[in-house]
């Protein structure tokens, strides 16, 4: 961390940071008055975040968050691709849960191009969302934990989150960036293998959690690190956009699953976990309950799932399977063109979000009939969430920066795109 | 009577001599309305308590390229009351490339109207922080504009000195 010259920050930033009624300088700034530098390369800021700090004394005044470090123009490259094409960039956006990710995509063509998708698939796409809301929520609250000095549970969820990494390495041989999804289905069926070790997790996961919350939850340093740490109130979060566990930490009763429902969430019973406190600790209690509410929806997927077809049979606009396009001249040709100039949705305009474990992740798709969409705008929930730091830690120490910005869970993959 | 001709019936009585286009696409409603209106209407819809659009999901652009109103601004509009999504859209010409802003409206849009400059250039008025979101401050190009190349612009981004 170092002081800043006048120089190095951008003069809007600065009237940001001063308030435009008052007329202090950098340079001639009161004795105690500061502006600190925090990221991006920040081991507490999750990422390349950078944190503009004014402080007086150790007190935070105003903050102006920085983003852009990581951008790459992934609304750019859709533009330039196939709808298939960019099935495996949605595994960077957020890359704590790349199949929920896949499957955000997936939903969002299928309805612009009108595809229906075989009850089995669907199943298949509920479980492995809830089995990376799961994993994700285990590398938030391990983090959260490290970040606020309780190092020991890191370790914990993380051992847990590597078990799902297994299910994954089963189901579609790759433990991150899966790319598992395909438009209309999904690669291939799940495995016996993959489900028994999905039992097995579950069956064990329970206790685990447990032990894993009962290093925290009478851990005097840490809740007295996050109680009563950045809070925002139930009305400045919807007001700023703020979704999934930063909004229900302020007692707002808002998840897609429930709201917009997707896949077969309707039929599934689990609870929307609110807390109405809206600091940091209730951010952190949401996500444990929801690891095991999503645990729950996993066992009941595991009991009902269907058997059948996990890839729609339309072959304008779903890739055949591999032994028909060898074997039979109509899929050949359709695989060709599918592969060559993509599928060719109607000319029109959707907005499809889900419940990602950050948030509400939404893609917004405009088509002009072509192979590539015409527009594609990604709803990223760590951009909208990363909004709300400003207000959560004005009044703050620098020390609590870090345990909200843990609180947040924000990935930059996914913040800038 | 269903939530969709409620909201229209409800803009057409109090909001008078606003004139919109419904149009509904796989179940999802835009309206399509004249760029001066959208702080008015985006007001009705949040604070009318049977509509209460209250959470504001995002706001972008689209770059049309030939068309005569070169840009459409997007906006979608949440209602957790209602469980219903709304789509806002307005024409905006490359002439006279700006829009008012509903940051005092939703907070939420700060920053969505700051992406959409940066990736647009498209001016948002009355916003009280319209600096680029993502790109540097001294870059001069508008990166989601369609005759910007995708292998981007070579010089166009300060590099170190050899």
């Amino acid at each position: 961390m170092e002081k800043l010259t006048k120089e190095d920050v951008h003069p809007r930033i600065i009237e940001a940071l001063l308030g435009a009624d008052s007329d202090i300088t950098v340079e001639d700034a009161l004795e105690n008055e500061m502006i600190l530098n925090m990221g991006p390369q920040h081991p507490a800021t999750h990422g390349v975040l950078r944190l503009l700090l004014r402080l007086d004394g150790e007190t935070i005044i105003a903050c102006v968050p920085e983003l852009g470090y990581l951008h790459r123009g992934y609304e750019k490259m859709a533009e330039n691709m196939s709808y298939y094409e960019f099935i495996p960039h949605t595994d960077r956006l957020d890359y704590l849960a790349p199949l929920s990710n896949n499957v955000a995509w997936v939903l969002a063509v299928e309805k612009l191009a009108g595809i229906v998708v075989p009850p089995r698939a669907q199943y298949i796409r509920m479980l492995v969302c809830e089995l990376s809301r799961i994993a994700s929520h285990l590398v938030a609250i391990g983090a959260l934990g490290m970040d606020v000095g309780a190092l020991t549970v890191f370790l914990w969820t993380l051992r847990e989150r590597e078990k799902i990494l297994d299910i994954w390495d089963i189901l579609c041989g790759a433990r991150f960036t899966n790319s598992y999804t395909r438009i209309g289905g999904v690669a291939n069926d799940i495995q016996p293998d993959a489900l028994a070790k999905v039992k097995w997790f579950l069956d064990q996961f329970d206790d685990n959690l447990k032990e894993c919350e009962q290093l925290l939850n009478r851990n005097r340093i840490f809740i007295d690190r996050l109680e009563g740490v950045g809070v925002a109130s139930a009305k400045d979060a919807v007001d700023l956009g703020l979704t999934g566990p930063t909004l229900r930490g302020s007692g707002v009763e808002y998840d897609l699953r429930r709201a917009a429902p997707y896949l077969f969430y309707n039929e599934m019973d689990f609870k929307v976990i609110t807390y109405p406190e809206g600091d940091c600790l209730a951010r952190y209690f949401v996500r444990v309950d929801e690891c095991r509410e999503s645990a729950k929806i996993v066992r009941q997927i595991l009991s009902k799932i269907p058997q059948g077809e996990v890839r729609a049979n339309s072959p304008k606009k779903v890739l055949p399977n591999k032994a028909e396009i060898y074997s039979k001249m109509e899929e050949l040709i359709s695989d060709f063109m599918i592969v060559n100039f993509g599928i060719n949705p109607p000319e029109g305009e959707i907005y499809s979000a889900i419940e990602n474990p950050k948030g509400e992740l939404g893609f917004y798709l405009v088509s002009k009939g072509g192979g590539q969409p015409w527009k594609c705008k990604i709803r990223s929930p760590s951009f909208v969430n990363c909004q709300g730091l400003p207000l959560m830690i004005k009044g703050h120490m620098v020390s609590d920066v870090v345990a909200i910005v843990g609180s947040i869970d924000p990935v930059m993959g996914e913040a800038d795109k | 009577m269903e939530f969709k001709d409620l909201l229209i019936q409800k803009i057409n009585d109090n909001l008078l001599g606003l004139v919109f286009t419904p149009v509904e696409f796989r179940e999802e409603l835009s309206l399509t309305l004249n760029k001066k209106d959208i702080v008015r209407i985006s007001r009705f819809l949040k604070d009318d308590s049977e509509l209460s659009f209250n959470l504001c999901e995002d706001i972008t652009a689209i770059d049309w390229a030939r068309r005569t109103f070169r840009f459409t601004i997007v906006y979608h509009l949440f209602s957790m009351n209602n469980k219903f999504r709304l789509r806002l859209k307005c024409d905006v010409d490359e002439e006279d490339c700006a829009i008012d802003s509903v940051s005092s409206v939703w907070k939420t849009a700060d920053w969505e109207e700051r992406e959409t400059y940066d990736m647009y250039g498209i001016h948002f008025n009355n916003h009280p922080d319209l600096r680029r979101m993502y790109m540097p401050e001294d870059f001069e190009y508008y990166p989601l504009r369609k005759d910007f190349p995708l292998m981007g612009i070579p010089g166009s981004l300060p590099l170190p000195k050899k």
